[in-house]
């Protein structure tokens, strides 16, 4: 287990170096010069040469890259050319907005998945089964930000139930919060759903088939109990992967939903960013997310083979 | 005739034959012929221009004259999504060509010669894959500036590793059989071996991949035009449609309704025709659910 994971530690610190690197490039891929392009009109020769030197693009590339890697190491992730502030100040403001939808959805996600997805496995070709495997179909090919504006017609044209978009933090008041979260929250969280759906089903048929499953129910014990005791422990223990991924991506930032639901998280923060050339904003929020997705399969790997010992063997 | 054609043609009748059986694959299949004929010939089909302003039209609903109703501008929004199915096919096909091309060599030359070459693309794939999807097409996009080309690459990019994945796993697996250690004792070149031998035999898992990975490149296609990284206005897109009729969603539905399905109906085709290749090349691929968890 030892071996596992600090092989595993070191396969994620290579990746993060090489994320950093392509991070770093990004910058350098912009035509032209990026403080330049930045500024555009409120160009000023002397905020120019501060960004310029800040940015430390009077370096050689190397030398960028180097001092680059040292300062985010450090939590420096320079400064907003727009605003002059921290990025890593900037960017983690934007989290909790974030990490309270991503949270949120995939609760919703798992209220759904996993009744839907244990219910169709154990009565596998019903009419339940029908109905989870088209939900399934269904929440892979629709396109989220389509369901969110449906969504927005329905319950804030029609009904007048849910405000249309906007955010309320969470500690300032709960109810506005949870009531501006629904929308976003449920459209992120049916596609997440389907995903979850097919694995929980998919999961659970193969459990269903193995030998002690079939022990259990020869010695006559209730399906309740062979579904509970026998085949749900089992089953979930690759599920959970799936939902820590899932919410791995979902911290990345619905880009698309926090836009449309003028939701203030590093998914907005991100398009901001690129909508005003601020790269630095840019940079720190794709790094950040980009981290916190290895930090989050990293942790997943470790927790997977603590449950599942065969997969340090592997 | 070589014994490879047999087979290959033989597959292909089993392919035809499984779409045939399956009604959901043969609706899929359908609904993608509709597509390619009006993405193909979307300027002449349209009932009127796609930039036609006319003010006196503006947000009508749904009619006779306007089946899918009129824009902010008065545009006919059936016409502008009938043009529209060009661009998603052409970003989709480009992207995932893209993507195919430079994943499926670089799995290739990983996988048929192993040590240091394997190790560093492997990697460099894994760098990839440590960035949600639309996160890094997007900053793509930012840095190149917005345009179709631009986010047919980007989404090119952000597809290359699934490809260099399933090429590598295909790859391990037949440089191991008997044909290809033949092969080599007869001094066949490294070259020859993998595009005569190895290439053909893991051809089945890279269609699928290809069919799913089409799905996904078209969604996120919608998704950059949405952000407006994508196609520039005055051309429609139906990511940007969806964006620019956000606005008036609550007054005039159809505004959000009608891109938004042709995406969805797009989409799930692919996907049902996926699926079924999957069945009958490769029943032990991901689902389309997994290979989207895959590469989100």
């Amino acid at each position: 287990m030892a071996r596992f994971v600090i092989r595993r530690l070191l396969q994620s610190a290579v990746v993060l170096l090489g994320v950093t690197l392509v991070v770093f490039l990004l910058l350098q891929l912009v035509p032209g010069d990026p403080v330049r392009v930045a500024l555009g009109t409120r160009f000023d020769p002397q905020t120019y040469e501060a960004l310029r030197a800040r940015a430390g693009l009077d370096q050689p590339l190397v030398v960028q890259y180097f001092d680059y890697l040292r300062r985010a190491l450090t939590g420096d992730l320079g400064v907003s050319f727009r605003s002059g502030r921290p990025v890593t100040a900037i960017v983690l403001e934007r989290l909790p907005a974030t990490l309270s939808l991503a949270v949120t959805a995939v609760v919703f996600a798992m209220a759904v998945a996993f009744p839907l997805g244990i219910v169709s496995a154990i009565r596998s070709g019903s009419l339940v089964d029908h109905a989870a495997r088209v939900f399934s179909q269904f929440g892979v090919s629709v396109p989220d930000f389509w369901m969110g504006i449906m969504g927005i017609l329905l319950f804030s044209g029609v009904l007048g139930w849910l405000p249309p978009s906007g955010y309320v933090a969470l500690t300032e008041d709960p109810g506005r919060w949870a009531s501006h979260v629904a929308l976003p929250a449920a459209t992120v969280g049916l596609v997440t759903a389907s995903i979850l759906t097919r694995f929980i089903r998919s999961s659970m048929l193969e459990v269903l088939s193995e030998d002690y499953v079939r022990t259990a129910e020869a010695k006559g014990l209730r399906t309740r109990v062979v579904v509970l005791r026998h085949v749900l422990r089992n089953a979930l223990i690759p599920v959970v992967t799936v939902v820590a991924v899932q919410l791995a991506s979902l911290l990345g930032g619905v880009i698309v939903i926090e836009v449309l639901f003028a939701w203030p998280g590093i998914g907005r923060l991100t398009y901001d960013a690129v909508a005003a050339r601020d790269y630095p904003v840019l940079q720190g929020a794709v790094l950040l997310v980009a981290a916190l997705f290895l930090l989050v399969n990293l942790l997943v790997d470790i927790l997977y083979a603590r449950l599942d010992p065969r997969i340090t063997v592997k | 005739m070589s014994e490879q054609t047999i087979n290959h043609e033989g597959q292909l009748r089993r392919v035809l034959a499984a779409l045939r059986r399956d009604p959901l694959a043969l609706t899929g299949s359908l609904v993608l012929v509709v597509l390619v004929v009006v993405g193909v010939g979307g300027s002449w089909l349209a009932p009127s221009g796609i930039n036609e302003v006319n003010v006196d039209q503006m947000l009508q609903p749904p009619s006779w004259a306007h089946p899918f109703g009129t824009d902010e501008l008065g545009r006919d929004v059936l016409s502008r999504v009938m043009v529209a199915a060009r661009v998603s096919l052409q970003v989709g096909l480009v992207s995932v060509g893209i993507a195919l091309v430079v994943g499926a060599t670089l799995g290739l030359f990983a996988g048929y010669y192993r040590g240091w070459l394997d190790n560093v693309l492997m990697r460099c794939m894994d760098v990839l894959f440590a960035f949600p999807v639309l996160l890094l097409a997007v900053a793509i996009v930012a840095v190149l500036g917005p345009g179709l080309v631009t986010a047919m690459v980007a989404i090119g990019v952000v597809y290359t590793p699934i490809f260099a994945r399933v090429t590598r796993a295909g790859v391990l697996s037949v440089r191991e059989q008997v044909f290809v250690r033949a092969a080599v004792s007869v001094g066949a070149s490294d070259l020859r071996i993998m595009r005569r031998h190895v290439l053909p035999n893991i051809a089945a898992p890279l269609i699928v991949q290809t069919s799913l990975s089409l799905a996904f490149a078209i969604l996120s296609e919608a998704a950059l035009s949405f952000l407006g990284l994508g196609v520039q206005p005055p051309d429609p897109a139906w990511g940007r449609m969806l964006f620019d009729g956000r606005g008036f969603v609550t007054d005039a539905w159809w505004l959000g309704f009608f891109p938004g399905a042709a995406i969805f109906l797009t989409v799930l085709a692919f996907n049902l025709v996926g699926d079924a290749l999957r069945d009958v090349l490769d029943p032990r691929q991901l689902t389309v659910s997994e290979a989207r968890r895959s590469t989100a």
